[in-house]
């Protein structure tokens, strides 16, 4: 199983989500934003960073990157896609993902070990998550809060596409607590947090984010 | 020379924490009119001579996809001499 992790100028996290990949099980393969091709991969992850500077918007400009129209290409298919941070403004900015991700309500930039609560464990990238599980994992961004008009938020809900939500005080003024989403289909999910940098605890918080990565390669195999 | 100028604001419902700060350090320095601030983007688009209305399309075109993202903002397109 072969999960691509996409590298635009500007990201930061890539190797991190390789090794996480590589962690769960599967196989990553380095994707670079001008690729041509998705050298057949199974799945793709956008890791977190700040593509193009996050000049204009953030990922505004990496939605345009030449490997993002393969990307929701095979998305629409139902390719599993997983938007970590900067990932997560990238497929906002794409429309696989409704809502924005815009500058957080105190204006800080955090950085912080953050509980979440994992409300859907029907996606393929939270299958490995019990319903109601509570994890302890990264979060650092400056433009994390996530907003979106009132039928968007009744139409995520209602649906159960929220996949997860901040524990306690909301840390970045995101509405409904919410830390990441899925698309109706629940091939495509972005979250907020970074569960790649939480897969063992010599560096991490915790090796609870791991379960991300494990979640897609259960999906993959079945 | 005339050019083409967009200008794009957060929509009125989305909460604008930098129009805040600004409004907020406003009074720190003596200044006391404002009720409040909201802060946005100015592009200034050149073409060659003036623009027309074709190109004035485009821009608007752009200004959707590109410039601004309509799940958040607003944008209004100009020509200004």
């Amino acid at each position: 199983m072969r999960v691509g992790v996409i590298t635009f100028p500007g990201t930061l996290d890539d190797r991190d989500a390789a090794r996480a990949v590589n962690a769960g099980g599967a196989e990553a393969v380095a994707l670079w934003h001008a690729d041509a091709d998705l050298k057949n991969v199974d799945a793709v992850i956008l890791p977190g960073g700040f593509s193009y500077g996050d000049y204009l918007r953030c990922g505004a400009i990496s939605r345009f990157a030449p490997v993002m129209k393969l990307v929701i290409e095979a998305a629409g298919k139902g390719m599993p896609v997983l938007g970590i941070c900067n990932g997560f403004q990238v497929l906002c900015e794409s429309h696989l993902l409704p809502g924005a991700l815009t500058r957080n309500s105190d204006l800080h930039f955090l950085c912080r070990d953050q509980e979440i609560e994992i409300t859907n464990t029907k996606t393929v990238w939270t299958s490995s998550y019990s319903e109601g599980q509570k994890i302890v994992i990264p979060l650092k961004n400056g433009e994390g809060s996530f907003q979106c008009d009132d039928d968007t938020l009744a139409q995520l809900e209602g649906e159960g596409r929220v996949i997860a939500r901040y524990v306690g005080q909301n840390p970045n003024g995101s509405r409904n607590l919410i830390a990441g989403i899925s698309n109706a289909r629940g091939n495509v999910v972005g979250l907020m947090p970074h569960p790649e940098h939480a897969i063992d605890t010599l560096t991490g918080p915790s090796a609870q984010g791991l379960g991300f990565f494990t979640s897609i390669l259960n999906a993959m195999v079945k | 020379m005339a050019k083409i100028v967009v200008d794009v604001m957060l929509k009125p419902e989305i909460l604008d924490p930098q129009g805040n700060a600004v409004a907020s350090a406003l009074p720190r320095l003596g200044f006391t009119f404002a009720t409040s601030v909201r802060q946005g983007k100015r592009f200034e688009i050149e073409v060659v001579g003036d623009p027309t209305a074709a190109q004035l399309a485009e821009v608007e075109k752009a200004a959707e996809v590109l410039l601004s993202n309509p799940v958040i903002e607003n944008y209004v397109v100009r020509v200004e001499n």
